[in-house]
Formats: C-alpha cells, sequence, structure tokens
C-alpha cells in the first residue's frame, strides 16, 4: 500500500512537471503582456523597461526555470493585471469555485445516483422514460446555454433568483462563504444546477447501465432464490457492487467540475478561480494562467489517487497484497 | 409571468423611495485594473480615479474644460502656467489639500515607473508661490497642457507617506496599498473594493462642487459581469440600473422590454484601415520587389472601393458615424473639411489599379482583431468582397487582440500590409492622433502606432509647429493643413467612430447621456 503510494506521488510529480512545462510552453503564443499593461501611446523605452522588469526579455527556459524555481519555494509571483500575489487571489477565489462545485457534485449525486437507481430497476416504467428523455437535454446542450436559458427564465421572466455574482457572503477567516446568508444560499443555486447537470445526466445513466447488467448475474438471482428480500438483493448486493466504476467516474468528473466551471463562472460572474482564469487570459497574465493551470492538474491528481485508495475501501479483492508487488 | 417580474421591480421601487438614499448599481465588461493614479492608464480605471481624485482642471461632458482644484488660471509666458489653487478643499480623510500636495503628485507622475507621465511630460517643475498658488513649468512651449491636466489626479503627500506608498511600483512588486485604496478629494469615497467583483463608493458630503454637481447618486456600487448576455439579463431583471456596452444585437430586445431602454451616443474612437507604405516590398508579395501600397493611386483605390454606407448599415446596424477623419468631432482640431470622406466608387477604383499597373489586382492579408472594437471582424468580413469587386485578393487574417496588436505593432517590427486600427487621442487633441499615427520621423518618440509608417515631409514639419505654437488659431491651421495633407495622400482609410450604447433602467433620470469615452461620471447621473 505504501509502495503503491510512494509510486504514485513520484507519477504525480512527472505529470505536474509535464503540465507545467506545456503550459508554459503555449503562453509564449499568446502575445506581448505588455500591451495590455501600458497605454496604447506609451513609448518604446516604457515598455522595454517593463519587460525587463517582468524578466518578459529573457531566453524561454530562463523564464520557465524561474518560474519553477517560484513554484518550488511557494511564491507563484504576482499578477500582471490585479498587481497583487497570485498566491493570496487564488485563495481568495479558491472558496467561491469549491463551494460551488461541492454544491454541484451533491446535486449531480443526490439526483444522479437516485435517479439511475429508479430508472434501471423500473426500466420500462413510464416515469423512468421521462427521466431518460430529459437526461438527453442534460447531456446535449452545451453548459452556456443552459446558463442563460436558466437565467432567463428564472431572472429575467419570474425574477426569482440572482441572475449573477455570489451574494453576501461571510468570512470564516481566509474561507468566504456563500452558505450562511440567504442571497448566497439563493446565488448557487443556477450556478450549480449548470454546472452539475451533465454530472447528474452522466451518473443517472452509468447508475442505471450497471444496475441493469447486475441485475441479470447469477448471483443476484442465487441471491433471490434464497428468498431474500428486495431490499436487500437491490441495495445490498446489486447497487453496492454498481459503484465501484461510478466511484472511478465520479472521481474524475469532480476534477473536470472544477476545471469546466470557467464556463459556468464566466456565464454567471461567479468570482471564482474560472473567471480568474478567463480574465486572465484576455489580459494575457501569465503568472495567473500558469498558477491556475498547476493547480487544477494537482487537484486531478488528488483526485486520482484518492479514488485509488477509494477501490481499496470497495472492492475486497485488492486488500490481498499479491506476491509479485509485494516484495 | 409578466405580474411576477412587475411585483418584483414595484417592490424593489418601495424599498428605493423608503430608503431615499439613491443607489446606482452599474456595470461592463471588464474590472478595473487599479486605483493608483499614477500606472492603469485605462480609460475605466481612469474614470473611476475621477470620481475618487479630483484633478486641477475638469473635463466637462462635452469635453470642454471647467475649473476642479484650480479655480483660475492664466499663461504668464510660453514656458509658465500660474494656477490659484480652491481653498478648503479637504481629502477625504479630513486633511487640507495644499500646493505641497500637488508638487509631491506631480513627482509621483513623473516617476520612473508610473504610466500616466505623458500626462505632465513636458513639465518641468512646479513653483509653489505660496499654499494656494503655483507655476507649472515647462520644458518649452506646451499648447496642449491644459487639455491633458484632467488627466492629473492630485494625492495627499502626507497619507502617501504613511502608507509607504510615495513610490510607484507595479507588476511583480509587491502590491501597492495606493491600488486598493484611495484618499482623493473627489466627489465620491471608496468603501470597498473586492477585484473583479465589486467597488463600492458613497457620496462625499464635503465636496467642494457638491452645489454645482449635476447627478444625485449617494451611492454607487460597480459590478463588473464579463459576459455579455448575463449583462443584458441583469440589467433585464433590473439587478443592474446601468450597463455598457450593449451588443449590436440586443439593442431592440432591451428598448422592448418595458422599464428598460438603451442610450445611444458618439464614441471619441476612430476605427481605421493602414496600409505598409514603407517596405520596398510588400510582405505578400515576396520575389516581386514590389510594394503597390507605395503608390497613391493605389490607397485611392482601396479607399474608393470600401462602401461605408453598407458596413453603416448591414455590419453595425446603424450603430456608428462614418468619417473621413482620424479623429472624431469634440476633439481639439477636428475639421468638418477632412470630415468629408471621399465617396464610394467602384469604376474609379477599378480605373486607378489599372492605372497604377494592377488591372487583375494583388494578393495582400488583412490583419484584424477579433476581440477590441465593435464587429471589428465582422467590418474585415465585410471589406474582403468589396475589394474583391475592384479586383484585389484579400486574406483575412482575424485573431485575439494581444496576438493582434503584437504583430502589426513594434514587438514584431510592424509585420503587417495592411491593417484594422482604432485610436482615441489620449490628450483629446488632434496632434495626439498626428503624433502616434500619421508621422514617424521622430521615432520611438513618434508614429509607434504608425505601423504603416506613413509619412510627409511637410505634415511631419506641421506637427513639429504645433507641438510648441502657442497661438490657438494659428495651431488649428497647422493642425488642419496636416490632416489635410494626409486625407489627400490617402494615408489610411477612416472607417467610422463607432457608436455607444448603454442600456439603463427607468431608476437612472431622463437626462442622463453617455459620455463620449464611454465611462461613468458618477457626478453627472441623476435617478429618479
Amino acid at each position: 500500500m505504501l509502495a503503491f503510494i510512494i509510486r504514485r506521488l513520484l507519477q504525480s510529480t512527472l505529470v505536474m512537471l509535464a503540465v507545467a512545462f506545456v503550459a508554459f510552453a503555449l503562453f509564449t503564443y499568446m502575445g506581448d503582456p505588455v500591451n495590455s499593461m501600458v497605454a496604447p501611446d506609451a513609448t518604446l523605452e516604457e515598455r522595454q523597461r517593463l519587460r525587463h522588469l517582468l524578466g518578459l526579455d529573457q531566453p524561454f527556459y530562463v523564464q520557465f526555470l524561474v518560474f519553477l524555481g517560484n513554484e518550488l519555494t511557494g511564491n507563484f509571483g504576482n499578477s500582471f493585471r490585479i498587481g497583487a500575489p497570485v498566491a493570496s487571489i487564488i485563495a481568495e477565489r479558491l472558496p467561491a469555485t469549491l463551494e460551488l462545485v461541492f454544491v454541484a457534485a451533491m446535486f449531480a449525486l443526490f439526483v444522479g445516483v437516485p435517479c439511475g437507481v429508479y430508472t434501471g430497476l423500473h426500466r420500462h416504467g413510464a416515469v423512468s422514460r421521462v427521466m431518460l428523455t430529459l437526461s438527453l437535454v442534460g447531456v446535449s446542450l452545451p453548459t452556456f446555454l443552459i446558463g442563460i436559458l436558466l437565467i432567463l427564465f428564472f431572472s429575467v421572466f419570474l425574477g426569482w433568483l440572482p441572475s449573477f455574482g455570489r451574494g453576501q457572503v461571510v468570512s470564516l477567516g481566509w474561507w468566504s462563504t456563500g452558505f450562511l446568508t440567504k442571497s448566497g444560499l439563493r446565488s448557487l443555486i443556477l450556478p450549480s444546477i449548470t454546472l452539475g447537470l451533465f454530472q447528474t445526466t452522466l451518473f443517472m445513466r452509468l447508475v442505471r447501465a450497471e444496475m441493469l447488467e447486475v441485475l441479470r448475474t447469477d448471483y443476484i438471482k442465487f441471491a433471490r432464490a434464497r428468498g431474500l428480500s428486495d431490499r436487500a438483493v437491490n441495495f445490498g448486493h446489486a447497487l453496492k457492487n454498481t459503484l465501484v466504476p461510478v466511484i472511478t467516474i465520479a472521481g474524475l468528473q469532480i476534477g473536470g467540475l472544477i476545471a469546466f466551471a470557467i464556463i459556468t463562472e464566466t456565464v454567471f460572474q461567479w468570482p471564482g478561480m474560472g473567471l480568474l482564469f478567463i480574465s486572465a487570459i484576455q489580459f494575457v497574465d501569465v503568472p495567473v494562467m500558469s498558477s491556475y493551470l498547476v493547480l487544477v492538474a494537482l487537484f486531478f491528481v488528488i483526485i486520482n489517487l484518492v479514488v485509488d485508495l477509494l477501490y481499496y475501501v470497495v472492492d475486497p479483492r485488492l486488500r490481498i497484497d499479491r506476491p509479485a508487488t509485494a516484495h | 409571468m409578466k405580474s411576477y417580474a412587475l411585483a418584483a421591480s414595484l417592490a424593489l421601487s418601495v424599498v428605493a423611495t423608503s430608503a431615499d438614499a439613491k443607489t446606482l448599481r452599474y456595470s461592463t465588461n471588464a474590472d478595473l485594473l487599479g486605483l493608483d493614479p499614477a500606472i492603469n492608464n485605462e480609460g475605466p480605471s481612469n474614470a473611476m480615479k475621477g470620481n475618487l481624485y479630483s484633478s486641477l482642471v475638469h473635463r466637462n461632458f462635452d469635453l470642454s474644460l471647467s475649473p476642479d482644484l484650480a479655480t483660475e488660471w492664466s499663461q504668464l509666458n510660453p514656458e509658465t502656467l500660474r494656477l490659484k489653487l480652491r481653498p478648503n478643499v479637504k481629502f477625504h480623510d479630513g486633511s487640507p489639500v495644499t500646493a505641497d500636495d500637488v508638487i509631491f503628485s506631480l513627482a509621483r507622475f513623473k516617476a520612473e515607473q508610473s504610466e500616466m507621465k505623458s500626462y505632465v511630460a513636458t513639465v518641468k517643475e512646479i513653483r509653489k508661490i505660496d499654499d494656494l498658488a503655483i507655476e507649472l513649468v515647462t520644458e518649452g512651449p506646451d499648447p496642449v497642457l491644459l487639455q491633458q491636466l484632467p488627466s492629473f489626479y492630485i494625492m495627499p503627500k502626507a497619507w502617501s507617506e504613511k502608507n509607504n506608498t510615495t513610490q510607484v511600483v507595479r507588476g511583480t512588486s509587491a502590491p501597492t496599498f495606493i491600488n486598493f485604496n484611495e484618499n482623493g478629494s473627489g466627489p465620491y469615497k471608496l468603501v470597498e473594493r473586492v477585484a473583479d467583483n465589486r467597488t463600492v463608493l458613497v457620496v462625499n458630503e464635503n465636496w467642494w462642487g457638491g452645489a454645482a454637481k449635476r447627478g444625485n447618486v449617494d451611492r454607487a456600487e460597480f459590478r463588473p459581469i464579463a459576459n455579455a448576455a448575463t449583462r443584458v439579463a441583469a440589467l433585464l431583471s433590473g439587478e443592474i440600473d446601468l450597463m455598457y456596452p450593449v451588443p449590436s444585437q440586443d439593442i431592440q430586445r432591451i428598448n422592448q422590454t418595458p422599464g428598460a431602454k438603451v442610450l445611444e451616443g458618439p464614441e471619441l474612437r476612430t476605427v481605421f484601415f493602414g496600409f505598409d507604405q514603407f517596405r520596398d516590398e510588400l510582405l505578400d508579395m515576396k520575389g516581386t520587389g514590389k510594394n503597390p501600397f507605395k503608390d497613391k493611386r493605389v490607397r485611392e483605390a482601396f479607399y474608393k472601393a470600401i462602401d461605408i454606407q453598407a458596413i453603416y448599415r448591414v455590419v453595425m446596424r446603424n450603430g456608428s458615424r462614418p468619417t473621413g477623419s482620424m479623429v472624431a468631432p469634440g476633439v481639439q482640431g477636428f475639421s468638418a473639411e477632412v470630415d468629408k470622406r471621399p465617396p464610394f466608387d467602384l469604376e474609379a477604383s477599378k480605373k486607378l489599379l489599372a492605372e497604377a499597373g494592377y488591372p487583375s489586382g494583388f494578393p495582400v492579408q488583412l490583419d484584424c482583431p477579433n476581440d477590441r472594437y465593435t464587429n471589428d471582424e465582422a467590418i474585415c468580413q465585410a471589406a474582403v468582397p468589396m475589394l474583391a469587386r475592384a479586383g484585389i485578393t484579400v486574406k483575412l487574417n482575424a485573431q485575439t487582440r494581444s496576438l493582434h496588436f503584437d504583430k502589426i505593432g513594434e514587438k514584431d517590427g510592424f509585420n503587417t500590409s495592411f491593417y484594422m486600427l482604432g485610436w482615441t487621442p489620449g490628450t483629446f487633441d488632434v496632434h495626439n492622433a498626428l503624433v502616434n499615427l500619421m508621422t514617424r520621423s521622430k521615432y520611438p518618440a513618434w508614429g509607434i502606432n504608425n505601423d504603416g509608417r506613413y509619412s510627409n515631409p511637410r505634415v511631419e514639419e506641421l506637427t513639429l509647429k504645433a507641438e510648441t505654437e502657442m497661438d490657438p488659431k494659428k495651431r488649428l491651421a497647422e493642425l488642419e493643413e496636416a490632416q489635410m495633407i494626409h486625407k489627400n495622400d490617402y494615408g489610411h482609410i477612416p472607417l467610422h467612430q463607432q457608436t455607444l450604447a448603454w442600456g439603463v433602467r427607468d431608476t437612472i433620470a431622463d437626462n442622463v447621456k453617455p459620455r463620449p469615452q464611454n465611462d461613468v461620471d458618477l457626478t453627472q447621473i441623476s435617478m429618479k
């Protein structure tokens, strides 16, 4: 188990380095950050001075090494646009994104999994058919369109929910939360539905397919033959065995939620990391972009590690250390 | 559904009147870059600084100048401008505004890392006559000095020293206190600033101009919304009172919504096409040794092939002001004569090309931004078939602004043959446009944005003269002559000044109009 974790950590470090390198290499194609930092009629001399100050006149590999060195010592540099340390800006934005992702993930799990179980058990029911048809909408419509439609309906026509922003937030130390105010909670509804809708339908279809698969297997038939109750068979045996692939996908999808929060955050002007990243791209704010990409890669790596560890919990076969890998 | 919206808006209006404080909630597409008066030289950031800080001279809605911290001024000699300061003006922390603060502000504006130094570039020193009288001494005669003073914000010396922000720092250095805090003497005070989220201001009860103020906003919340569709939705749902820019396709929709409408007004920026008139061989014609754009007839042919009325009608949906001038009306030195545009004439265009030796045209790439000006890419797309009709094969290269400006600008050595650019003279004087766009003899001081390297000796000479000409009449004549020569040379193809569109709720008073600079001067906004 320990060897496994260490091996995964080494692999993860390589992944992170690769991400940092690719991200940084891409930025050289993004144009000159100095253009957005100075007035259009700034002199050549002013531009050169700023380039020098920011280290942009250094060759690519020097800039990359400096960036790596900084990143390793926890110094993420200063945002060109906001003029504050990237670390503190990200720390300020992280709660907004994580709360949004958390609510979206909870929405996806607590709506998607039960719906999947239901449609799996009642595969020919009318309600199941309606659910499946609706889920097609969730899979096929692009996120920004869903967001705009929700805004149009619930904010513009009905006037029930805010169309943008995060509402009032309460600071708990360095964490600012929208969970404790009415406007904060109201603001969470539309963006989290928008963000989580794809995952909801995905979980539902996945659980349904797995359920149908498992219900056909021999051990379910034997369980029924033994006279176990429907409840025990469906939830104790069938559902538990459908969960392994669901955990894998769910883990990856949570990473995806963080990464794809960009679109939802842009639509709802949600002051999280995705919005920060989009503004950074428009401004060619290299320190923010590189730190964001490395951070998202880190999230993926951590989530994958957690998923692998969860297999041990769910699947007893993995707990037996095989001789080939145990020495 | 409508009744819900109505009920909601009624409820809102009841709350608003019972509180009896006028709160303006407004939005645009990007956040301010910061509040430090000496850096972040950018329209919306400068406008917000103008709400918080006073200048010596104030620029009015119609671009004319009026007293601000200085109550009167006189030109003692070509190099000396004497100003009298308004007595009993206080900064927001209660300390008085004195001549020393003005001197301190000048030093900070002229600091190495300052971005605003161009506004006070010619000012050599400020002489203190007494606490309320100063003299601005320039290196030579500077006829546009007054025009530049509205952007020279006066900062408190003692406060800056106390908070350790006398140095101007930007970029990689530590965040400066002054970028997130303020202590000006302007009409509004800062309450809260959260980057990308909100900036909240309240009225400064002790502002000297209280009696003269046009607006009645007590509290303002600025909340940027990057996504245009969301911004429109926020206006339609009544969550904000004012927003800009309105995407052209949404204007009708907003006007049809009860309680919301679009206000339109002219903007100062002129959008134009430029040609490479410098290289001996056009980038797109490798091996031929020819640059057709060096021939005036070819430039004229291009000019006459562009059907500006079609662009106005179809692409801009009547939301622009076609122009023959490189500057907009309202800019000092604008000439109605120069503004008269040579007409669209396809036959003449074909004839000119044949005369110049290109009867079957030549290949050229048009470099165009796709996220900078209103409908920028669409304008270029429209120009391609127009030029094709005259026989020119144009390949369109539309890309994001940072790449576009790198390619056509000095960074990549003006790597373009034919390009689109837009310009607003930062000094509100046509001399600025001449220096940046139409001259290059004093490069790099002149012509940084003259990407086609247009040059005419007489234009250079007149521009140089106008730089130090203190007689306004003579100066205007020189500026007009220079613009006329450039126009007759077909140095660029001016297209139009785009129209500003502000979306407003009916909470905004009827007399509010968009400012040509396209930003919000809170003292000019009234609410019902």
